[in-house]
């Protein structure tokens, strides 16, 4: 029980490393304008690390993101603008490189995939609706057994 | 009539998908689909131009002869793996021209004394830019330059044996 306590207060003693281990930006890269950072991030964030694939290259702990972000500074720090670095990169890397694909006529589908599926979902759900029709109202026969079944 | 059609629009949508996804399997187990892939923006284009330790885009133009670049490094696993059939392409005759992606040259050295030197020219890209401008994502990479100096095939990953015959075969040999 002793020991258990030492244990407990060891734990809440330890300090915790502040900087976490897993930190994959080092602070060397950013750039010194504040402004100039921040665009280079929101920009990274929008361009594919080719290496992970699924993650952009500011998240990315793999070397070719880290010289991807790299150039990113690079250029913004020389003045370029988003669209130029884009077309930079796109131009060796191909339109996979970004994270939001273009609209062309290749992706004209997949843009339009989200309105195509409304448009059946409510195709479907008019359909099936139409189909419920009220039934019928009863003949003169039948309201006379109804009226006969429900006197018994 | 509307009815139906609106019964079958979902069924025929399904079918489309389903067709689709058939396809995609069939591709992917055939290797000719890879969605992992990130096909080369320099097919039926000019080699992009660099100066390297070793040798530049100049040397590779005034070659007046189909040239195959691999990019490696000493480092690199995959680069063991092709050394042989890198090897087998040279003896046809092929003229293969290195470019050692992020690798110290005592290393880089090395690894061909180790595994043999399939290069005429090695050249050094320590920086890892001109593979940047190549559209590299990783070693190894395989591009065939023409006489011309356009590029006309790419291949990422270690070089298969059954690319050998066809490589010659662009190579004009």
């Amino acid at each position: 029980m002793r020991a258990l306590l030492i244990i407990a207060a060891l734990l809440f003693v330890t300090p915790l490393p502040v900087t976490p281990a897993w930190a994959i930006s080092d602070p060397a890269e950013a750039l010194p304008n504040a402004a100039q950072e921040a665009r280079a991030v929101e920009l990274g964030g929008q361009l594919r690390c080719l290496v992970c694939q699924n993650e952009s290259i500011e998240d990315s702990g793999a070397d070719l993101a880290r010289d991807l972000r790299h150039i990113v500074r690079q250029h913004i720090a020389a003045g370029e603008t988003d669209a130029q670095i884009i077309a930079w990169m796109v131009a060796r890397y191909g339109d996979f490189v970004r994270l939001r694909p273009p609209f062309r006529l290749s992706t004209a589908l997949l843009w339009a995939s989200p309105l195509l599926a409304l448009l059946l979902a409510g195709g479907l759900a008019l359909g099936l609706r139409r189909r419920a029709a009220p039934p019928p109202p009863l003949s003169d026969a039948e309201q006379q057994r109804l009226a006969h079944l429900l006197e018994e | 009539m509307n009815r139906r059609m609106l019964l079958a629009a979902p069924l025929g949508a399904a079918v489309l998908g389903g067709g689709a996804f058939y396809a995609m399997l069939r591709g992917l187990q055939s290797g000719k689909f890879d969605p992992r892939g990130v096909p080369s923006q320099l097919i039926d284009k000019p080699l992009p131009g660099f100066t390297l330790a070793g040798f530049g885009s100049a040397d590779v133009l005034t070659a007046k002869r189909p040239v195959v670049i691999n990019f490696f490094a000493s480092w690199c696993v995959p680069c063991l793996d092709e050394a042989a059939t890198l090897m087998a392409l040279s003896r046809r005759g092929v003229p293969i021209w290195g470019i050692a992606y992020k690798d110290k040259a005592l290393a880089t050295a090395n690894f061909l004394v180790r595994n043999g030197n399939p290069y005429q020219r090695v050249a050094h890209d320590d920086a890892g830019s001109v593979a940047i401008d190549w559209g590299v994502t990783g070693v190894p990479e395989t591009y065939l330059i023409d006489a011309e100096g356009i590029v006309r095939w790419r291949f990422v990953g270690p070089l298969p044996d059954s690319a050998l015959d066809g490589l010659s075969k662009l190579a004009g040999l």
